[in-house]
């Protein structure tokens, strides 16, 4: 079996995983919708129950293993209930308003941030020792910065008292109705450069360190002195032979890594209140939207999945000894 | 005394920074609560007293009830640091466990406990966490130790893992296996002494994350709103506005002392690492991504006898790995 059809089988395991974990939480854990809306309301008689129950869908008739199937079914049905709050809506439509905002920003900044970075990284190490070296100390304490902290300092700095920026939301919802037009792409632009500046900001040091630590072992291998010994120019040697196998082992870290982009971007969507699936996810926990927010994790987690499964297809990709062995097999 | 004192000498500038900086806040989380001049949920209800600037009776200024700032950091501090610390403890333990179990039984266990490692990584953390805390009955410090150390063990495991691999082929483990000690004290005495630093480091690491994990979730409201700890700080001072209404006495410290305490972790931890390495002291710095350790190419070198040891059902969940893409033999003989 090739590697690639291997690697779809782990991420299926690990979607099974997040499935089933989604699936028994909210049965193990007390408290729910219903309960909720109960509560909220105390006038409501006991018998409104299977009453609500039913309204909402999350009345759980039938045996476990009945259940499972359903909630399987309907989840390959992307299916995920009614929600509670903006009842009637479907969870599905609420979250197909949010996910192309986060997409498109935090898919822009990430890439950006990773290619800046890796750059960045090549660099110190080629010179390792070098100026860029000296900003090392920064970095780290550029890292352990809580990011919505550098966040909200740069909100007020850039947006509030120097008016440079929109302080919040995707858009201008007073101005612009959305739609495909340049009016409206404008200024969705506008609202996207504060928050991905931050994303990138804060995400370039951690690129950029492991770059620069797998360039400068790269750096000291024997291919590399041989390019250099036959009069290579220097460009040459950097980007053919040491970059291009130093940004194997960074391609890993990144599938590793995104996790933690996509953490990163939920915080900044609450910061900026930008219209995405972060701001919709902490706003579906802090109102017990349970449907909602198991829709979340689910979406966030297949996306995480999905890109990860990319980074292998790249991988197999940039290295001819995953390809020269698929072939010997 | 002079040991600690020849220790001291030897330890790499940047080590003696962190430990310096890390000793500070250490202190003022055992004895801040005590020398906290006033109590950090008194609301002062005179207005004067109104998110008042840092002045000589309120050294760190007040926030909009008339709450003393500089009580809030010296109790805060402590919660964050404990919390921390504990998920430290527990998470480091379950990853010694994982990843001394996996390398020394081998084959089938190992791979399956390394498909568990794989799949509890690549699940992205903190939509994991808002969800758990979000079906979770009550908030506060003990769910959140128990959440975070639940999933922070990941990291710790696989690098464990890969070095216990590495002390298992050595020759006094097999020595000690051949005069009959008993496995467990083969691991106990033989094997986790020899990867103390690797531990620490790991411990280190956890603390950084829970760290930051903690201080995020509670700024977004997830955690007990009640008690002080540098999130919640950070969270009433945002929801409060303190920033748009200029008060940066009030917003800045919390925020500053997560960053130093950070970034004193990861200097102490780049430290150790110079201490236990030579080579490294030149040029080579950790690697790390928010705080967690990425291994970029292995100097360990490729031990062919392991294909060996994988057995068949070991080494076809091996090839699902993505490290199997690095493998030199079809069956699997590379490390990690």
């Amino acid at each position: 079996m090739p590697f690639i059809l291997r690697r779809l089988a782990f991420y299926l395991v690990a979607a099974w995983v997040a499935l089933t974990a989604n699936f028994f939480l909210p049965r193990w854990m007390p408290g729910n919708a219903v309960q909720n809306i109960m509560s909220k309301f105390p006038n409501l008689q006991p018998s409104a129950y299977a009453a609500l129950e039913a309204m909402l869908g999350v009345g759980h008739p039938g045996s476990l293993w009945h259940q499972y199937g359903s909630y399987i079914n309907d989840v390959f049905h992307l299916n995920f209930g009614t929600d509670v709050t903006e009842y009637p809506a479907s969870v599905s439509s609420l979250l197909a308003q949010s996910i192309p905002w986060t997409l498109v920003l935090v898919g822009t900044a990430t890439v950006i941030a990773f290619f800046l970075g890796t750059a960045l990284g090549i660099l110190a190490g080629w010179r390792s020792g070098g100026s860029l070296d000296r900003v090392l100390p920064g970095l780290m304490f550029l890292q352990a910065i809580p990011y919505f902290f550098l966040a909200l300092v740069l909100l007020e700095l850039l947006a509030v008292k120097a008016h440079l920026f929109p302080l919040a939301q995707g858009y201008n919802a007073e101005l612009v109705v959305p739609g495909w037009h340049w009016n409206f792409i404008a200024s969705a632009i506008d609202h996207s450069i504060l928050p991905a500046f931050t994303i990138v900001i804060t995400s370039v040091a951690g690129w950029m360190l492991q770059m620069r630590n797998v360039m400068i072992t790269t750096v000291g291998e024997d291919y590399v002195v041989a390019a250099q010994a036959k009069g290579l120019s220097s460009r040459r040697v950097i980007f053919t032979y040491a970059a291009r196998n130093a940004l194997l082992p960074q391609l890993q870290g990144f599938g590793l890594a995104l996790g933690f982009v996509v953490s990163g971007a939920i915080v900044m969507e609450i910061v900026f209140s930008y219209p995405g699936v972060g701001l919709l996810l902490l706003n579906a926990v802090t109102s017990n939207d349970y449907p909602l927010t198991e829709a979340i994790f689910l979406v966030i987690t297949f996306a995480v999945l999905l890109a990860n499964f990319i980074v292998d297809l790249v991988i197999v990709f940039f290295d001819p000894r995953v390809r020269a062995r698929e072939a010997a097999r | 005394m002079s040991a600690v004192l020849n220790v001291w000498r030897r330890l790499p500038p940047k080590a003696k920074v962190g430990t310096v900086l890390l000793g500070l806040f250490v202190l003022a989380a055992i004895i801040g609560p005590e020398v906290a001049p006033y109590d950090p949920s008194f609301q002062n209800p005179s207005p004067s007293l109104s998110m008042q600037a840092p002045s000589a009776a309120h050294l760190l200024g007040t926030t909009q009830s008339g709450q003393d700032v500089l009580s809030q950091l010296l109790v805060g501090i402590r919660l964050t640091l404990e919390l921390a610390l504990y998920v430290g403890v527990i998470a480091g333990f379950l990853s010694v466990v994982v990843g001394v179990t996996a390398a020394f039984l081998g084959g089938v266990w190992d791979e399956f406990l390394s498909l568990m490692t794989n799949v509890v990584l690549v699940i992205p953390q903190l939509p994991l966490l808002i969800l758990l805390f979000g079906f979770l009955p009550q908030k506060g410090q003990l769910p959140t130790i128990v959440v975070l150390s639940a999933t922070s063990w990941p990291w710790g495991a696989r690098v464990i893992r890969a070095q216990s691999l590495t002390i298992r082929n050595r020759d006094f483990i097999a020595a000690s296996r051949e005069s009959g000690e008993k496995t467990w004290r083969i691991i106990a005495s033989e094997m986790i002494p020899n990867e103390v630093s690797l531990i620490a480091a790991n411990f280190v690491n956890t603390v950084l994350y829970a760290i930051g994990a903690s201080v995020a979730l509670a700024f977004i409201g997830l955690a007990d709103l009640n008690s002080w700890s540098l999130g919640t700080m950070l969270y009433w001072a945002q929801s409060q506005q303190a920033l748009q209404l200029g008060a940066w006495w009030w917003f800045l410290p919390p925020g500053i002392a997560v960053a130093i305490i950070g970034t004193s972790l990861v200097l102490l931890n780049t430290g150790i690492d110079e201490l236990g390495n030579p080579r490294l002291r030149v040029s080579r710095t950790a690697r790390r991504i928010e705080g967690h350790r990425v291994w970029g190419t292995d100097p360990t070198p490729v031990l062919a006898e392991l294909a060996a040891t994988r057995g068949r059902v070991g080494a076809f969940l091996h090839s699902f790995s993505r490290n199997s893409l690095l493998d030199e033999t079809p069956a699997g003989g590379e490390l990690r």
